[in-house]
């Protein structure tokens, strides 16, 4: 039973990952209805902006309070996230809005390219280790909870309870959902649709930034190629949860972190994505909107 | 006139400010976008920690180079973009007829492709051949074969398939396996690979009927994953990442290319030599590749072509006309796979290696990137895709002369997969309905004509 729910907690964490990631997809895919896959890569790009804010505070000023460090590597990387896919919505998007619709899945694709390998090249192609920032550990009757799991799921839910507070009671939230429901009529109602998704972007990838900045600390070592299986997986989890639903994506979240801890624990750890990826499909094949979705009403 | 000619100088004062503004703004995300990642880099240090080089230099260098770029754009490029295209608007519209060389464009291609490796071996010798025939003939073609199997999935039956490099790792682990199990011979196993590549196309397709749109994207990427995941997993039979190697070659009517007395080389007379495997090997995929497109065109013409397409319009008048959506969606996916199938089991031939690092999602994106960038259900449009992208991208590796400009540590191999994604995004934004921007439909009223590729749809499902 401690096992157990020593692997609950451990997918928990692992799952607040992923929600935080999921959201961005999400978010995104209800405004434009676009599968961004520049997200898992603008996740890793969080984590190593991360990284050398890290090394600068640890080179040029050290003696910096954990809690200092940890909130400015949060907002550097979210600062840097939000400027690059502010930047790629602008030049690789935007001029294909109202394009069919694989020429904005093929740019992102192009862009999630672009995105590793400018971090292979410019940062190197090797592991970036660095010592665990935060260590200690309590025991909860007979179940081990680290600080940083503690931290992650703390800084989750913070954030969900921000985004969620954005999204459903301030005027931003109301443009967004407006636009997200009918474009055209949300702009001749005076909101300004390209602000608005461009917000959009920006707050998908300050949430990556953030995750990507909690996996950083979780594992304590980020590679320019962590974009692709987070990514997926969390584009995973926002399926799974019903694309275009924030409390979908955060459900999806969980429940992968959950599949696959517990799977590890009690099956082979080598077939745990094969797990995660297989229950995804059962999962559409039976409710082909995932969980939280709203089935597609087909307009003749 | 003086007034004239003042205000074409305010004009230009005008866009020179704008230009500057633009330029400053463009500086400064810059700075912001690449700060961090270029200014800084991480490196790891003897005792193995991580430390911080600064590279400022670099990334004024960077700065630089997109103001002065921004300006120039701004200040010279868009004006003379806008003059031109008043210009041309302006000009009363020529029609061109069709020159000789546009209407037989795909036999001249033709003839060209076959004639390329004699021509080739006459120009740079049989040694000398080799790269051009491997890294340009070979390589172009196996993607093309590959995105016009592809095509019949995406471009034709409108299904959204993000998984299908999974068809090419079963076409290639099938002969792979086989091969060096069973000892059978290549001939025999290219058509097995095939119709177990489909055989998986129809077990893939059918949990998926269901699903549309971006569902199906997710969940065929998840089946290329889990079967990637099984190969790498499965290490009795597929030896996990070390793959399979020593796989068997191909033989020409039973004539082996090796330098026993028997083989091709001794047997015509001629000097030992590699190329020759790889000159047939050529002819090998053109031959299938060229399959492939027949197959396509011919398909295109008989009732479940017209219901691939019918369904790519629109799913519900297809099923409202009595078309079997069931039927004719898993006929697209195997169709496609087995294609890719075949193209597996050649490059299984080809490498004499496969592991299941091959098979990455990397590749169903480059598949599906060269589909999508030639015009989604153009075949010329895709052979230029690909032959733009692969080939572009392979030139690359030959560029050695930049290490006299930025020095002999620059390996511009590096920049192969960046650079092959900014062109992605590029030719992109450029040409969004691809390079090819016409369709041909195949059934017509009164008379056959070119429509533009706005009108056909690119499916839901």
């Amino acid at each position: 039973m401690e096992y157990f729910i020593q692997q609950l907690v451990n997918g928990l964490t692992l799952g607040s990952i992923y929600g935080m990631i999921a959201i961005g997809y999400t978010m995104v895919y209800g405004i434009i209805g676009m599968i961004n896959f520049a997200h898992g890569d603008i996740f890793m790009l969080g984590g190593f902006a991360a990284l050398i804010v890290f090394l600068v505070l640890t080179s040029f000023l050290a003696g910096v309070p954990v809690v200092l460090a940890l909130l400015l590597m949060m907002i550097v990387g979210m600062l840097a996230a939000a400027l690059w896919n502010w930047t790629i919505e602008r030049v690789a998007y935007r001029p294909l809005r109202g394009s069919f619709r694989l020429a904005p899945l093929i740019t992102a694709i192009g862009m999630s390219i672009v995105l590793s390998n400018f971090i292979q090249v410019t940062q190197g192609p090797r592991n970036k280790p660095i010592p665990p920032l935060v260590s200690s550990v309590y025991n909860v009757f007979g179940i081990a909870i680290s600080l940083k799991q503690i931290v992650i799921v703390v800084i989750t839910a913070i954030l969900l309870s921000v985004f969620w507070y954005i999204v459903n009671r301030t005027p931003l939230g109301r443009a967004q959902r407006a636009t997200e429901q009918d474009r055209k009529m949300a702009a001749l109602l005076g909101v300004d649709v390209d602000r608005t998704i461009s917000v959009t972007f920006i707050m998908g990838a300050a949430l990556a930034a953030v995750a990507g900045t909690m996996y950083l600390m979780y594992y304590g070592v980020v590679v320019f190629t962590d974009g692709f299986v987070p990514g997926v997986k969390a584009f995973t989890a926002a399926v799974l949860g019903g694309i275009g639903s924030l409390p979908g994506a955060v459900l999806g979240g969980l429940l992968i972190g959950l599949i696959e801890s517990l799977w590890s624990a009690y099956f082979t750890i080598d077939y745990k994505d094969v797990a995660t990826f297989s229950i995804l499909a059962i999962v559409l094949i039976f409710k082909p909107s995932g969980i939280l979705g709203r089935p597609e009403v087909e307009k003749v | 006139m003086a007034n004239v000619a003042s205000t074409t100088a305010s004009a230009g004062t005008e866009v020179t400010a704008r230009a500057l503004r633009e330029a400053v703004f463009t500086g400064l995300i810059t700075l912001g976008l690449f700060f961090l990642f270029v200014g800084l880099k991480t490196d790891q240090n003897i005792r193995n920690e991580l430390i911080l080089t600064e590279r400022w230099g670099l990334l004024a260098t960077f700065v630089a180079v997109s103001m002065v770029g921004r300006f120039l754009i701004v200040a010279y490029v868009q004006p003379w973009l806008a003059q031109r295209k008043a210009v041309k608007a302006a000009a009363p519209e020529i029609v061109k007829g069709e020159s000789f060389f546009s209407r037989n464009l795909s036999k001249i291609a033709i003839v060209a492709l076959v004639l390329y490796p004699p021509v080739i071996v006459a120009l740079v010798g049989v040694q000398g051949s080799l790269k051009w025939v491997d890294n340009f003939g070979i390589q172009i073609l196996i993607y093309v074969m590959l995105a016009w199997g592809l095509n019949i999935v995406v471009g034709l039956a409108g299904l959204l398939d993000l998984g299908y490099v999974a068809f090419y790792a079963v076409g290639a682990y099938s002969y792979a396996l086989l091969s060096s199990y069973f000892g059978l011979s290549f001939w025999v196993l290219l058509p097995v690979a095939g119709i177990l590549a489909a055989l998986w196309g129809v077990i893939l397709g059918f949990p998926v009927l269901r699903l549309r749109g971006d569902y199906l994207a997710i969940v065929t990427l998840a089946f290329g994953e889990i079967i990637r995941l099984v190969l790498i997993n499965w290490t009795e039979v597929t030896k996990g990442t070390f793959g399979v190697s020593g796989i068997a070659k191909a033989t020409l009517f039973g004539i082996k290319f090796d330098a026993s007395k028997d083989g091709f080389a001794a047997l015509f007379g001629l000097p030992m030599s590699s190329a020759y495997y790889k000159i047939f090997l050529f002819y090998l995929i053109l031959g299938l590749a060229l399959l492939t497109a027949f197959v396509t065109i011919r398909l295109r013409r008989m009732p479940v072509g017209r219901a691939w397409e019918a369904l790519r319009e629109d799913e519900i008048a297809c099923r409202s006309l009595g078309i079997n959506t069931v039927t004719t969606k898993l006929t697209a996916f195997a169709t496609g796979a087995m294609f890719g199938g075949f193209a597996g089991s050649f490059f299984a031939v080809r490498q004499g290696f496969v592991s299941p690092e091959s098979f990455v999602f990397l590749e169903s994106a480059v598949i599906l990137a060269i589909v999508v960038l030639g015009g989604m259900g153009s075949l010329t449009g895709i052979a230029v895709a690909a032959v733009v992208m692969i080939g572009g991208t392979e030139i690359l590796r030959e560029l050695t002369f930049l290490k006299v400009i930025f020095g002999p540590a620059f390996t511009p191999e590096l920049y192969r997969m960046l650079i092959f994604g900014l062109a992605m995004v590029i030719v992109m934004v450029w040409k969004p309905r691809g390079f090819v921007g016409s369709r041909e439909p195949t059934a017509f009223l009164h008379e056959r004509k070119a429509i533009s590729g706005s009108f056909t749809k690119e499916g839901h499902g």
